[in-house]
C-alpha cells in the first residue's frame, strides 16, 4: 500500500474470533475499506460473517488482531460511543415509540436541541418516503415500512459507518427487490459507507461495491460482483456465487497461464488455469451453464465435449438442458428460449462447446464441491 | 333440541347437566363464605348472625355502625396504617431488587442460572412457620424483631419471588435486539435499560409489585413472629378480634379487604391485556 495508513477509512487487521479459546470462529480477516464503499460479507450460515460484523459494532469482542476506523483502533471503544449505526435483521424499532419518536432517539441521545431535532426527522421521512407516518407506532407499519423506518434511524445520527445484519431477510421477494433498490438508491445519494451482511447472493451481487465471500472462518476472495462471478478464485466461490458445472480431470500442461486437461470420461479440453494449479496435477474446470452451447451454434467456440443427453426442462424465458459425460457427472446447458433451442430424444449425444475464457481449472483435493446448492 | 350432536343418547345430555351443576357447586363453595360476610358486616347488632330484621330486609336492621368502629378505634386505625405502610414499603423494596434479579437472571451469560432461581423462589415454597422461626432468631441479632425495617424487610423477601416470575415472564418476549439497537444509537447501557427495557417491561413489574404488596397485607405468620404491638397489621388485628373482641368490626374490615383485592384484580387484568397489545404490536 503506498498511501499512509492514515489514508484508510475503515480497516480490519487480521482480526481473529474465538467463543471458547480453542477454534476460531473468523480466523484472521482482512480488509480496508474506503469511504463510501458499500461491502457485503457474504457467505453460508456459520462462515463468521455475522461474527466479524458484531465485533463492528463492538457487541463481540475481538480475540486478536485491530479493527481501526481513519488509522484509530476502536477495539476498546464501547459500543455506544463507536457512532456505528446499524440495521437489524427484525428491524429492532422501539415498540413503545412513535416513528418520530425511534428516530429522535439517538439525536435527543447525542443532546440535540428540539427544534433541529424535529427538522431532521422530517429531512429523513421524506428521505425514506414516509412523510406522513411521524406519529404511528412501529406495530402499525408493514415489513417494508419498518424497515424504511429502521434505515432512516441507523442514517439520521450522520454515523461514521452503518451495519446492515441481513436487514432484508423478512420480506417477501418482491418487497426485498424493492428494498435493495431503496437502500442503493439512499446509498448513492448521501455516500454512507455500508457493511452488509447476506446469505443471498443475488442481493449482494446487485447492490455491492465489493463482495467477501466467507467460508468456515476465511475470506475466500474479495472483489466487485463481476469479477467475482467472472473470476472465481477457487472452486467454493465458483459454485458459491452463482450455478456452475464442474467437468473433473488431469492436468497435462500449462501453457500461457491456460491448461490442458485431459478428462476424466475422455476428450481433451482446455481452460484459464486457477491459482495454485500444477501441470500433472488432479483439477476441476468449472463452466457456467450459460456460457455453454449446444452444437449446432453460431457462438464463438474452441473447447469441445460429447455428453448424451438426459433431459430438457422448461423454464420459461430459458430452457435447462440435462446432460451426463460418459464419467457419470452431470452438466447443466441454460438456453435462451428461442428458436434455436434444439429437441433432444432421450440418450442422444450431442457435442458442448464453448469458449477457454469461459472455463477455469481449479486445484482439486479429490472432493467435489456440492452443485447441488 | 339442536343444541347438541344428533349421535348424543340421554346419558351425554345428563352428564352435560351435570358437569355444569358440579362446576358451579363448586364455585358456590368457593365464593359464598366471601360473599355472606358483606351484608353481614352491615348488621346493627353485635352478631355474627342475620338477625330477623335482617332478613325481613327492615331498613333498620342494617347500619354502618361498625365501619364508624373501623375509623374511630384506634386500634384499627393503627392497623391499618401499618399495613399501608409495611405493604407499600415491602411492595417497593421487593420490585426493585426483583426486578433487577429477572434481567441478570434473564441475562444468557448468567452463570448457575438454575440455582440462584431456586434460592430467590424459595420462600415461595419454604413453610411459612419455619421461615418466620428463623427470622426470628436471626433478627434477634440484628435487634430487628418487633420494628419496621425487621418486617418490612421480612415483607420484601416473600415478595420477591412474585416480581421475579412476573418480571422474567415479560422478559422472555423481550427482544434483545432491542438493547442492541439502543446501544447502537449511542445510548450507553444504563440509559437503554430505562428508556427502552423498563417501558416495556412495565407492566411485569407492576403486576409483580403488586402482588408482592398483596402478600404483605394478608401476612400473618411473620407479623405473629416478628411484630411487636407497634407494627399490628390488619390481618394480625383480625387475629386477635376474633379471640378477644367478637363483633362485626372484622366483617366490615373483611368487606374493604374484598373491596381491595377486587381493585386490584381488575388492575392486573387491565396490565395484562395492556401487555399483550404491547407485544402483539411488535
Amino acid at each position: 500500500m503506498t498511501r499512509s495508513e492514515d489514508a484508510v477509512f475503515l480497516k480490519l487487521d487480521d482480526v481473529k474470533k474465538s467463543y471458547d479459546q480453542k477454534s476460531l470462529v473468523v480466523k484472521g480477516f482482512d480488509i480496508a475499506v474506503e469511504q463510501g464503499e458499500f461491502i457485503t460479507l457474504l457467505g453460508p450460515s456459520g462462515s463468521g460473517k455475522t461474527t466479524v460484523l458484531m465485533m463492528l459494532a463492538g457487541f463481540e469482542s475481538v480475540t486478536s488482531g485491530t479493527i481501526s476506523i481513519r488509522g484509530k483502533s476502536i477495539n476498546k471503544t464501547a459500543p455506544y460511543k463507536r457512532n456505528i449505526g446499524m440495521v437489524f435483521q427484525n428491524y429492532a424499532l422501539f415498540p413503545h415509540m412513535t416513528v418520530a419518536e425511534n428516530l429522535a432517539y439517538p439525536l435527543s441521545v447525542r443532546g440535540m436541541s428540539k427544534a433541529d431535532q424535529k427538522a431532521r426527522i422530517a429531512e429523513y421521512l421524506k428521505l425514506v418516503e414516509l412523510d406522513d407516518f411521524g406519529h404511528r407506532y412501529p406495530g402499525q407499519l408493514s415489513g417494508g415500512q419498518m424497515q424504511r423506518v429502521a434505515l432512516a434511524r441507523a442514517m439520521i445520527f450522520e454515523p461514521t459507518l452503518i451495519l446492515m445484519d441481513e436487514p432484508l431477510g423478512a420480506l417477501d421477494k418482491k418487497l426485498r427487490e424493492q428494498m435493495q433498490y431503496e437502500i442503493t438508491r439512499l446509498h448513492e445519494k448521501l455516500g454512507f459507507t455500508v457493511i452488509y451482511v447476506t446469505h443471498d447472493q443475488a442481493e449482494a451481487l446487485s447492490m455491492s461495491d465489493r463482495i467477501a465471500v466467507f467460508n468456515d472462518g476465511v475470506v475466500q476472495q474479495c472483489a466487485p460482483p463481476a469479477e467475482l462471478y467472472e473470476r472465481p478464485v477457487n472452486a467454493f466461490v465458483a459454485e458459491f456465487i452463482g450455478e456452475n458445472n464442474f467437468v473433473e480431470g488431469h492436468v497435462e500442461r500449462i501453457e500461457g497461464g491456460r491448461a490442458v486437461v485431459s478428462v476424466k470420461g475422455g476428450g481433451q479440453i482446455v481452460a484459464e488455469a486457477a491459482q495454485g494449479l500444477e501441470a500433472s496435477g488432479r483439477c476441476i474446470v468449472s463452466i457456467r451453464p450459460e456460457k455453454l452451447f449446444i452444437h449446432p451454434t453460431s457462438h464463438d467456440h474452441d473447447n469441445e465435449i460429447e455428453a448424451t443427453f438426459v433431459a430438457r426442462i422448461y423454464v420459461g424465458d430459458f430452457i435447462r438442458y440435462y446432460f451426463r459425460l460418459s464419467d457419470g457427472s452431470e452438466i447443466v446447458v441454460k438456453v435462451l428460449n428461442d428458436l434455436s433451442a434444439p429437441e433432444f430424444g432421450e440418450g442422444d449425444q450431442g457435442r458442448l462447446q464453448w469458449l477457454i475464457s469461459d472455463s477455469i481449472a481449479f486445484p482439486h483435493d479429490g472432493e467435489m464441491p456440492d452443485t447441488t446448492g | 333440541m339442536n343444541k347438541f350432536p344428533e349421535y348424543f343418547t340421554i346419558w351425554h345430555i345428563a352428564g352435560h347437566y351435570a358437569l355444569r351443576l358440579m362446576a358451579y357447586l363448586v364455585l358456590a363453595f368457593l365464593i359464598l363464605p366471601i360473599l355472606v360476610i358483606i351484608p353481614l358486616s352491615f348488621n346493627a347488632e353485635p352478631f355474627f348472625t342475620f338477625t330477623p330484621g335482617m332478613l325481613s330486609l327492615d331498613p333498620d336492621a342494617y347500619s354502618l355502625r361498625w365501619y364508624n368502629e373501623i375509623v374511630t378505634d384506634q386500634k384499627w386505625t393503627l392497623a391499618i396504617r401499618n399495613s399501608f405502610i409495611i405493604g407499600i414499603a415491602a411492595a417497593l423494596l421487593a420490585t426493585v431488587l426483583g426486578t433487577i434479579a429477572a434481567v441478570g437472571l434473564s441475562s444468557p451469560w448468567m452463570p448457575f442460572k438454575r440455582l440462584i432461581t431456586a434460592l430467590l423462589l424459595s420462600p415461595m415454597i419454604v413453610p411459612l412457620i419455619i421461615i418466620a422461626a428463623g427470622m426470628f432468631f436471626f433478627y434477634t441479632t440484628f435487634g430487628l424483631v418487633g420494628t419496621f425495617p425487621g418486617l418490612i424487610i421480612a415483607h420484601a423477601a416473600l415478595g420477591v419471588p412474585f416480581v421475579i416470575i412476573t418480571v422474567t415472564a415479560t422478559l422472555t418476549g423481550f427482544d434483545r435486539s432491542l438493547f442492541s439497537a439502543g446501544l447502537s444509537l449511542g445510548a450507553s447501557p444504563v440509559k437503554v435499560f430505562w428508556d427502552v427495557v423498563i417501558p416495556l417491561i412495565r407492566p411485569g413489574v407492576i403486576s409483580g409489585g403488586l402482588f408482592a404488596f398483596v402478600t404483605s397485607f394478608d401476612e400473618v405468620v411473620l407479623v405473629l413472629f416478628l411484630a411487636g404491638p407497634e407494627q399490628r397489621t390488619i390481618p394480625r388485628q383480625m387475629f386477635s378480634g376474633l379471640r378477644e373482641q367478637i363483633n362485626p368490626t372484622i366483617l366490615a374490615v373483611a368487606t374493604l379487604l374484598v373491596a381491595l383485592s377486587i381493585a386490584l384484580l381488575v388492575t392486573l387484568e387491565f396490565l395484562r391485556r395492556r401487555s399483550e397489545r404491547l407485544r402483539g404490536a411488535e
